[in-house]
């Protein structure tokens, strides 16, 4: 689960880390009544959606006067902001974060995360900030300092002293940098985040060290131990589909072809849809119907395949371990019957109760597809799909 | 011979009287796997499935000489049943739990560390199917029916996508040794490369197919080894070609999120390293057939 920049810098404000003054707001008249509150000369407009590069897309407005911030505000509140982690259909901004501007005289890279090939949080750090890190690891690789934080113990200080100085920091920033980067260790471990990202960390002209963006995003596994963070979800920054999906207990991906996808298992779901495109065609989604599928689960993830427009042909591949073809028949019989099917549906069953399965969709007397094999499964939707839309 | 799990393998299943536990125990037991019994907290002294039930697991070892364990604890409490289990002297263990939380398994990771590597307990899933050597014993979820005895190691992330691989194989009549789940998770008990390390031991196996899956570094740390130190010839497949960058697909270690997580990139390795590619998932057979043909 991601949050807002202003959610991060609040927890992490708690863990020590430096922020500058700033405030939250949802109308221009509260934008310009932020901006009195922090006082000063300048102040930064900044869009809350979850999404890093957000001042490619216009995201972020610097003012000088309150007049400039209610301006901004009012082009920023409801627009939709498109960036490349947002996909082309892009997030709206319902929320604003006005911050007292910095004099920045240098910007550093910061970032935690789970290293999967360690197995443990690896700390990433570069002098080198404002860059976003895929392009410093293309284009500035030897500015990038890592170090693996050995999970019995956490990260120890002099680690911390370590990446500070390989930075170019003064003894003066030292001990604040210190303090950061170990606030944001203990905040990642005690709050079960995958992620801390501090880009950029910001030097002042005056000397000090202030986080200007922050990011982060948590183990969707570990939200029930801490409900505090559970209820900073905004679901306004999610996808409706996927959402959706997850609350019927199924996994769910939005793709660009026109072959909807029903299948069990993540693996067999990827796999399917490679097979697709392997046979000519281009899949609509990833969709996961889990184990135990019911009858009613299985209607359900019809309903959602069907809710995208551009779905012309679907296909059903089900290897039944702890399902059951026959409830997944049953299922795809009263989705049928109950939906008024217009797409061609191709069904292929494998696994336990697979005779039953076969038999319940035959018998239905429904124009239902059938297929034995992966291979003629997916030769046969986009067969399909082209007889339906007559595309060669 | 297979790996990790023979006929002489004892079982306790952790996690015995719940739903799930009951329900895939015994199926496990029709399958011919040999449940010396299982551990609930609280429930210890009573029977299960006519099989004796224990309140913590080195109770359950002392008592049955189990060498194995299944678990089928909620996911937050399995990380714990995990080093419990590897505390208990437990060798070979199978996570089935979907959902444990990444920085738990940081932990289980760490605690196994602290037994010498030779006395270290392997540690399969968490979030897979299971394993099973097929006609000897089935630690797992999955339809045993479908795997038929024979030569051939695999390995996967996915269960499905394993079945789909087995079930092809024994449609041409390939047999399997050993098949091993390692789970879908980002931080899991056992990579690729352990059990390819295992497999190429085994002299019951000829060959290994890998089922790999966009997501991190370990179908590419297994090619490379493979390279180096491995007699067998290996198969490779790799999932999710069609996969957006940055989203995750079910798996919760399905994602690619940095350099070499794509499944080109991957494929691309594996080719460099000598390893057969499946180039689509319906090729599994043909391809494992000729690479047998080959090796004679």
């Amino acid at each position: 689960m991601d949050i807002h920049e202003y959610q991060a810098k609040e927890i992490l404000a708690d863990y020590g880390i430096p922020i500058g003054a700033g405030g939250l707001a949802y109308s221009p008249e509260q934008a310009a009544y932020r901006a009195t509150e922090i006082g000063g000369e300048v102040w930064v407009v900044k869009a809350q959606i979850h999404s890093g590069a957000r001042g490619k897309a216009g995201g972020i407005k610097v003012c000088k006067s309150e007049k400039e911030v209610s301006d901004a505000a009012n082009e920023l509140l409801g627009k939709k902001l498109i960036t490349h982690q947002t996909g082309p259909q892009g997030k709206v901004c319902h929320r604003l974060y006005i911050e007292a501007g910095c004099n920045i005289d240098r910007e550093i890279y910061l970032a935690f995360v789970l290293d999967r090939a360690n197995e443990s949080v690896t700390v990433v750090a570069s002098a080198e900030g404002g860059m976003e890190i895929e392009q410093l690891a293309v284009e500035k690789p030897e500015s990038i300092i890592k170090i693996a934080v050995e999970p019995a113990v956490g990260m120890q200080p002099f680690q911390a002293r370590e990446i500070a100085f390989a930075l170019g920091l003064n003894k003066a920033q030292i001990n604040q940098a210190v303090t950061t980067f170990l606030g944001c260790y203990r905040a990642m471990r005690d709050l079960d985040a995958n992620m801390v990202e501090i880009n950029p960390l910001v030097v002042t002209k005056e000397g000090n060290i202030i986080a200007v963006d922050a990011k982060m995003g948590f183990d969707d596994n570990a939200l029930f131990r801490h409900s505090n963070i559970a209820e900073l979800r905004d679901k306004s920054q999610e996808d409706a589909r996927e959402m959706r999906a997850a609350d019927r207990g199924l996994s769910y991906v939005g793709l660009d072809g026109n072959i909807g996808c029903i299948i069990n298992g993540a693996g067999l779901a990827m796999a399917t849809m490679d097979m697709i495109m392997h046979a000519g065609g281009e899949p609509a989604n990833f969709l996961d119907i889990g184990g135990g599928a019911s009858p009613e689960r299985t209607t359900k993830a019809f309903n959602l395949v069907l809710s995208d427009d551009k779905v012309e042909c679907i296909l059903v591949n089900i290897f039944a371990g702890i399902n059951r073809c026959d409830w997944i028949a049953e299922g795809v019989v009263q989705a049928v019957k109950s939906i008024d099917l217009k797409v061609p549906l191709v069904c292929r069953l494998s696994g336990t109760n697979v005779e039953e399965g076969r038999k319940i969709l035959k018998d239905s007397g429904l124009p239902i597809i059938m297929a034995d094999t992966l291979q003629e499964a997916a030769d046969k939707a986009v067969a399909a799909w082209k007889d339906a839309t007559g595309k060669k | 011979m297979a790996i990790h799990l023979t006929e002489n393998t004892k079982v306790l299943v952790q996690g015995f009287t719940g739903q799930i536990g009951t329900f895939h125990a015994t199926d496990m037991i029709k399958y011919g796997t040999n449940i010396v019994g299982g551990v609930t907290p609280g429930k210890g002294g009573s029977k299960h499935l006519d099989k004796p039930v224990f309140n913590t697991m080195k109770e359950a070892v002392a008592a049955t000489g189990a060498d194995a364990s299944i678990i089928f604890v909620p996911p937050p409490f399995a990380a714990d049943s995990i080093m419990e289990a590897a505390d208990a002297g437990i060798r070979f263990c199978v996570a089935i739990t979907d959902g444990i939380p990444s920085q738990d398994m940081i932990r289980v990771k760490r605690y196994m560390r602290r037994y010498k590597k030779e006395e270290r307990m392997i540690l399969t899933g968490p979030n897979c199917a299971g394993s099973i050597s097929p006609g000897k014993c089935m630690m797992g979820i999955m339809p045993g029916h479908i795997y038929m005895p024979g030569n051939v190691g695999v390995v996967g992330r996915s269960g499905t996508l394993g079945y789909e691989a087995a079930s092809q194989m024994k449609e041409v009549g390939i047999g399997i040794s050993s098949s091993i789940g390692i789970g879908g998770d980002p931080i899991n008990g056992s990579s690729f490369k352990d059990h390819l390390m295992a497999f190429e031991e085994d002299p019951e196996t000829k060959a290994v197919v890998i089922i790999g899956e966009i997501g991190g570094p370990q179908e590419v740390e297994a090619a490379m080894w493979a390279k180096e130190n491995m007699s067998k010839p290996v198969i490779g497949y790799i999932a999710g070609l069609t996969a957006p960058a940055g989203t995750r697909m079910g798996h919760a270690g399905a994602i690619i999120s940095a350099v070499g997580d794509s499944a080109a990139e991957k494929v691309e390795i594996l080719t460099e390293c000598g390893v057969h590619v499946v180039p689509n998932p319906s090729s599994f057979a043909p391809v494992v057939q000729e690479v047998l043909a080959k090796a004679g």
